[in-house]
């Protein structure tokens, strides 16, 4: 009889739980392949950590053995889409209550047997265990919380850029995000549960739980519920925000008539929180009351933390938990409150992951064997919710979509990312030049703009794809996913760090492999490399025919003219879909006349009269005319001078941005014809490698370990970045420890009328170093 | 050990000073009747001690000038806080015939009227078992009297004073806290009385002092609870509260003030916290739908806040020893309260316990950072919040001791509430 009872009521339970339907396609992705799982159970969210596999397709190029005669056309190369592996970590984020709805989802779904433990975290696991345990037939493996918390807060410090940020509530924009510091030590974190604590971080392992109080989020939960019958944390949240607290609390002004003044404390400063409601005959409106309780709460864990960084002497104090999760209400109230009792000396920051802190942290805890920290892992902008997805009061459309799902998930990179070594300050550097989360205008035009090329992007991607007969289907998603993505950017600039053209490009792009459009442009490179190859020998010829000054001018002049061919910028595809017959020298015509508007020339001239550079970094941009006729005659003079180079091309594809599998070819190709390519590769004087990145913009301090590594060894004196994405829209204003050359044409009216110029304009810009010369450059090598 | 900074520190003190002035040195053992180590470290002995010295000085001077300076009666020392006004009344007991006969009839009335009654209208209390007496004050001996009303009573005041016709008199009336600025204009429009406006920190830190140099014999002015973390073995003590400083100062008002003080003289104001006594019964107040500190207190005596608040072995089973954080500690004040069904099988006298711990342990820690952060390590709580409050006085004592692994010692003064407007009578006395 029991049993049977028991069988009924999960019956019935299990029907129940399949009333609440889940998206399989949005929430709880590449579960097939899932292992290592970690949960992390709050006081009221889930949040659930696992890694997987995920089959991708990638556009890989091979070279045709030409000496067999399999070749079936004259192509230079064959592209195959092949499926890769990728490893990618899934961090879902969703309210206790639909743990046993989750947990069946789970079990359903879960294909790998492999997985025999849930690491398992936060203060409901043991609550959870038996039902966890049970349900996926996994055995729970208790974390410490706080070790959890704190492993996962280094990795998102260290892995994701703009994770931390302080918040201004009245400032143009709220949120102003940090430039992660190589190092991240030493600082506080300030978690804000149902409770507080307050740890100390020395290292990677060394960390201290300092203190603590009791007065944390539980306590503006369970006395706000008990004040206002209100039983939501967010409800009263929102209550809070409308509520006016002076009418509850007893200010200075309430006991002094004003400010009192001797102790610099001004009227309007609270005396006595709830000091008011000391009375039986009034009645205070849930809104005032709770508007109280938030502050009173707020300026207590404010002051305690305060108190604790003096007497440890941090500044960087980080504050997480339940209580701030991304609300505005808290992080400003928290923020008044650090401001009031430091004076401004310290910062209250705030990091966009730290719901997920817990859950990341019980993860690697659980894959140590895996040595996640070894690789570099990057936040995946087309599977991550992004700050405040599910704020109801931010962007009430989006909650409705995913319920109150919320998602991070990121890429396990192929190679490990680091600084460029020859940046002057790793700590200040910022990739982006211009920041659309705090400049309203540029944001306005670059939202529409992504918006308006969107259709562009779709029929490329379709045609990529000639053979597939749900290309269309899947761009169609695409489509959607994007432009979900960009209205929710228009209301939430802030979502994935600071907004920038960059991450506009980068979103584009994870959205566009998400629905297995990997390399949209493929076949217009492959196209644009055969032609463009046919040119070469003719422009090498053509140019060494000039003197050594016309020489120089007509190689810039190449590499300008050979940036215009940039399907990323509509002024310039407009053009070639419409013109096939567009070629170089209609490029060359384009170009504005010097003096351009940023120009240089004249001093990069002298220069070249001066010894050659020992090693030139070329950070290369489009495929077709821009690195063969352009990029390539370039590289070759700099050789003959007695320079070695270096050049950087994307690891995965980005527009029509030559990545290095394709560089790899087209240099191979070339050096077959040119002697001159062909002993700087057999010298071992001309070297590719790949940047890192799959971004047509350029960040200076996530680069491959092994680019880094090269440009050390071989005492790299010049860095040469080329193009719109990766001079202008990045590292226009990047400083760096060596002479760096900066070349771009601008393809878009809007810019260049920022910039002071018109389409087409020309910047050369030719920098050394500011401060005074480093040893390594100063010390000219012998010719 | 032995040779300590203090001891030197006492004996320069006996050098300079004549014994009979300071009766307090004068019962000193130089150094034998410390409670507690002290770092030779301590830096700010030495200054403090310097800074006594002048202190004992001007009083030296202050008691040939007396006769001269002497104020007419009624002698009064207000403190208007924000909840609750407080008064101390000199009561002359060594009233010679020929004054009584010169005694007008409103001072004798007012006179009458305060020490005959042990409450006021409705609202108004003496609080009798504080009454200090035999006191000699300006050369004038008599009994000092502890009265308080609620702050929203102060227009009945007003109007008995007006009745009393006490601005006839041509007393200056000295008062502190708050109040004194904000009702200034009511005392002179509703009175026809002028205030001379006192800092309500110098006035507080002047009486704390001066209170437990008068009643440092027989019972305490001030005490400790020995064994602080043994519930039955708890135990009141009086304290010589001798070589006072450092010390840091807690007033629990109705919002909260610490400060740390090297000398009568030198003392600042190290942070403050809105939560307070006006919070505890505010709170009280809007969850129980008590009216009065009393009926909160009550209540508070009856409960249990473990039903209430989220303890460390609620979330983690029993200690969360990697952190030493015992199992009976509070994880989340009120934590329980987020879950309905907790909340309708809660008192309201575990609510009103619940607020009195969350509120008491509150204060124990930012004052126990603030020691830390000044090195401070004795801490003296007063204020009106303590009143009758032996719960909150021994979860202080508790939490200091415990979470300073009994380095920080928590003291409490009999007379609570009272320093501010003792410390106002004092300036009527001897203006500084």
């Amino acid at each position: 009889m029991a049993e049977c009872g028991r069988v009924d009521s999960s019956t019935s339970s299990h029907t129940m739980d399949k009333s609440i339907t889940l998206p399989p396609d949005e929430i709880f992705r590449n579960l097939e392949n899932a292992k290592r799982f970690a949960i992390d159970i709050g006081g009221s969210l889930t949040k659930l950590a696992y890694y997987s596999t995920v089959q991708h397709k990638v556009a890989k190029v091979r070279s045709f053995d030409h000496s067999t005669k399999e070749a079936p056309s004259d192509k230079l190369y064959e592209i195959s889409v092949q499926e890769e592996v990728t490893a990618r970590l899934h961090f879902i984020k969703f309210e206790n209550a639909y743990i046993e709805t989750c947990l069946d989802f789970i079990k359903d779904h879960l294909v790998n047997t492999e997985t025999k433990v849930i690491k398992a975290t936060g203060g409901g696991a043991h609550k959870f265990k038996e039902l966890i345990e049970r349900k996926l037939g996994l055995k729970v493996d208790k974390e410490d919380e706080m070790t959890c918390l704190i492993k996962g807060c280094n990795f998102v410090l260290r892995n994701i850029p703009h994770e931390a940020f302080v918040y201004a509530k009245h400032a143009d924009s709220e949120f102003r995000f940090q430039t992660t510091h190589p190092d991240i030590f030493p600082y506080l974190l300030v978690n804000i549960g149902s409770g507080v604590s307050i740890v100390k971080v020395e290292s990677e392992d060394k960390f201290e739980r300092i203190g603590g109080s009791s007065i944390g989020g539980g306590t503006f939960w369970g006395l706000g519920a008990l004040l206002t019958k209100t039983k939501r944390f967010d409800e009263l949240l929102q209550l809070a925000s409308k509520g006016q607290h002076t009418s509850v609390d007893m200010l200075v002004k309430d006991i002094y008539g004003g400010s009192y003044g001797s102790l610099g404390l001004t009227g309007d400063l609270i005396a006595s929180s709830f000091g008011k409601s000391a009375t039986a005959d009034k009645e205070f409106s849930k809104e005032d009351m709770a508007k109280s309780l938030l502050h009173m709460i707020s300026n207590d864990i404010g002051q305690l933390a305060c108190l604790y960084a003096k007497l440890h002497n941090l500044s960087r104090v980080y504050f997480g938990g339940f209580f701030i999760r991304g609300h505005p209400v808290t992080m400003h109230t928290i923020t008044y409150s650090i401001n009031f009792f430091t004076k401004g000396e310290v910062q209250a920051l705030f990091l966009r992951h730290e719901g997920y802190l817990g859950a990341i942290g019980a993860f690697l805890k659980g894959a140590e064997e895996d040595n996640p920290n070894q690789y570099s892992w990057g936040e995946n902008y087309a599977g991550s919710s992004g700050l405040m997805s599910v704020s109801p009061d931010m962007y009430p459309m989006q909650r409705a979509r995913s319920g109150t799902f919320d998602m991070l998930e990121m890429d396990r990179l192929e190679r490990q990312l680091v600084n460029l070594p020859l940046l002057q300050d790793p700590s200040s550097y910022i990739p982006d030049t211009v920041d659309l989360t705090e400049d309203a205008q540029a944001r306005e035009y670059w939202l529409y703009c992504f918006e308006e090329a969107l259709d562009g992007v779709v029929k490329r991607a379709v045609a990529s794809q000639p053979d597939l007969p749900e290309a269309a289907e899947r761009a169609e998603k695409f489509r959607q996913k994007y432009r979900h993505k960009l209205q929710t950017l228009r209301y939430q600039p802030f979502a994935y760090g600071s907004l920038t053209v960059r991450s506009l490009l980068d979103t584009r792009e994870h959205c566009l492999n998400e629905f297995n459009f990997p390399d949209p442009y493929s076949k217009v490179k492959q196209r644009e490399n055969d032609m463009a190859l046919k040119y070469y020998q003719k422009a090498v010829n053509s140019l060494e025919k000039l003197s050594w000054e016309e020489r120089q001018f007509a190689l810039v002049r190449g590499v300008l003219a050979g940036n215009v061919f940039d399907w990323g910028a509509k002024a310039v595809s407009d053009v070639l879909e419409s013109d096939p017959e567009f070629g170089f020298e209609e490029a060359k015509k384009q170009l504005e006349e010097r003096p351009w508007l940023i120009d240089s020339y004249d001093q990069w001239l002298e220069r070249l009269k001066g010894p050659p550079h020992r090693c030139a970094l070329f950070f290369v941009d489009n495929s077709g005319m821009d690195i063969i006729l352009g990029v390539m005659p370039f590289v070759r003079e700099l050789l003959s001078r007695g320079t070695e180079v270096v050049l950087a091309s994307n690891s995965g594809p980005a527009l029509n941005d030559v990545t290095n599998g394709e560089l790899q070819i087209l240099t191979e190709r070339i050096a077959a014809m040119d002697p001159v390519i062909q002993a700087g590769l057999k010298e071992d004087r001309l070297t590719l490698v790949q940047s890192g990145s799959s971004s047509p913009c350029l960040d200076l301090s996530r680069l491959d370990k092994v680019l880094a590594m090269v440009v050390r060894e071989r005492k790299t004196d010049l860095v040469i970045i080329e193009g719109m994405g990766r001079a202008i829209h990045t590292n226009y204003y990047a400083m760096l420890r060596c002479e760096s050359l900066k070349m771009a044409v601008i393809k878009n009216s809007w810019l260049a009328d920022r910039l002071g110029g018109k389409l087409f304009s020309v910047v050369f810009k030719y920098e050394l170093p500011a401060a005074k010369a480093d040893q390594d450059s100063a010390v000219l090598p012998p010719v | 050990m032995a040779f300590n900074g203090y001891q030197r520190d006492d004996d320069t003190i006996d050098e300079d000073e004549t014994p009979k002035k300071q009766p307090r040195s004068n019962q000193e053992m130089p150094g034998s009747v410390r409670n507690e180590p002290r770092s030779e470290a301590d830096a700010p002995a030495g200054a403090a001690t310097s800074e006594r010295r002048t202190s004992n000085a001007t009083t030296r001077h202050r008691i040939d000038s007396v006769k001269k300076t002497r104020p007419p009666f009624p002698w009064f020392g207000m403190d208007i806080g924000g909840t609750l006004v407080k008064l101390v009344y000199f009561e002359p007991k060594d009233i010679t015939a020929e004054e009584e006969q010169e005694e007008v009839e409103n001072l004798k009335s007012i006179r009458r009227y305060l020490t005959s009654n042990i409450a006021y209208g409705k609202t108004g209390i003496r609080d009798v078992h504080l009454e200090l007496q035999d006191l000699t004050l300006c050369g004038r001996t008599g009994n000092l009297h502890f009265i308080r009303f609620p702050t929203h009573d102060l227009p009945a005041f007003l109007q008995m004073g007006r009745s009393k016709h006490f601005s006839s008199l041509h007393t200056t009336l000295c008062a502190t806290g708050g109040g004194a600025y904000k009702f200034e204009g009511d005392f002179r429009t509703m009175a026809d009385l002028e205030l001379h406006k006192l800092d309500e920190l110098d006035c507080l830190v002047r009486g704390v002092l001066y209170i437990d140099s008068v009643v440092s014999r027989g019972s305490s002015e001030c005490y400790y609870f020995e064994n602080p973390t043994d519930p039955d073995h708890c135990i009141q003590r009086p304290y010589a509260l001798e070589n006072p400083y450092p010390l840091l100062l807690v007033n629990i008002g109705s919002g909260v003030s610490i400060l740390a003080v090297y000398s009568e003289s030198n003392y600042k104001r190290v942070t403050g916290t809105s939560l307070g006594g006006g919070t505890f019964l505010g709170l009280c107040c809007l969850l129980t739908g008590c009216s009065t500190f009393e009926e909160a207190l009550e209540m508070a005596s009856n409960g249990e806040s473990t039903h209430v608040d989220k303890l460390v072995r609620d979330i983690y089973g029993g200690d969360y020893e990697k952190f030493g954080l015992p199992g009976w500690a509070v994880a989340s004040s009120f934590g329980n309260m987020m879950f309905k069904d907790k909340r309708e099988s809660v008192s309201k006298e575990d609510l009103a316990r619940a607020m009195l711990v969350t509120i008491t342990n509150n204060i124990g820690s930012i004052t126990r950072m603030c020691a830390l952060n000044e090195n401070i390590e004795r801490v003296v709580f007063v204020g009106n919040f303590l009143r009758v409050n032996t719960l909150s006085m021994k979860l202080l004592a508790y939490a200091m001791d415990y979470w300073s692994k009994g380095q920080l010692k928590a003291l409490f003064m009999r007379h609570e509430g009272y320093f501010g407007a003792v410390g106002a009578l004092l300036e009527l006395l001897h203006p500084s």
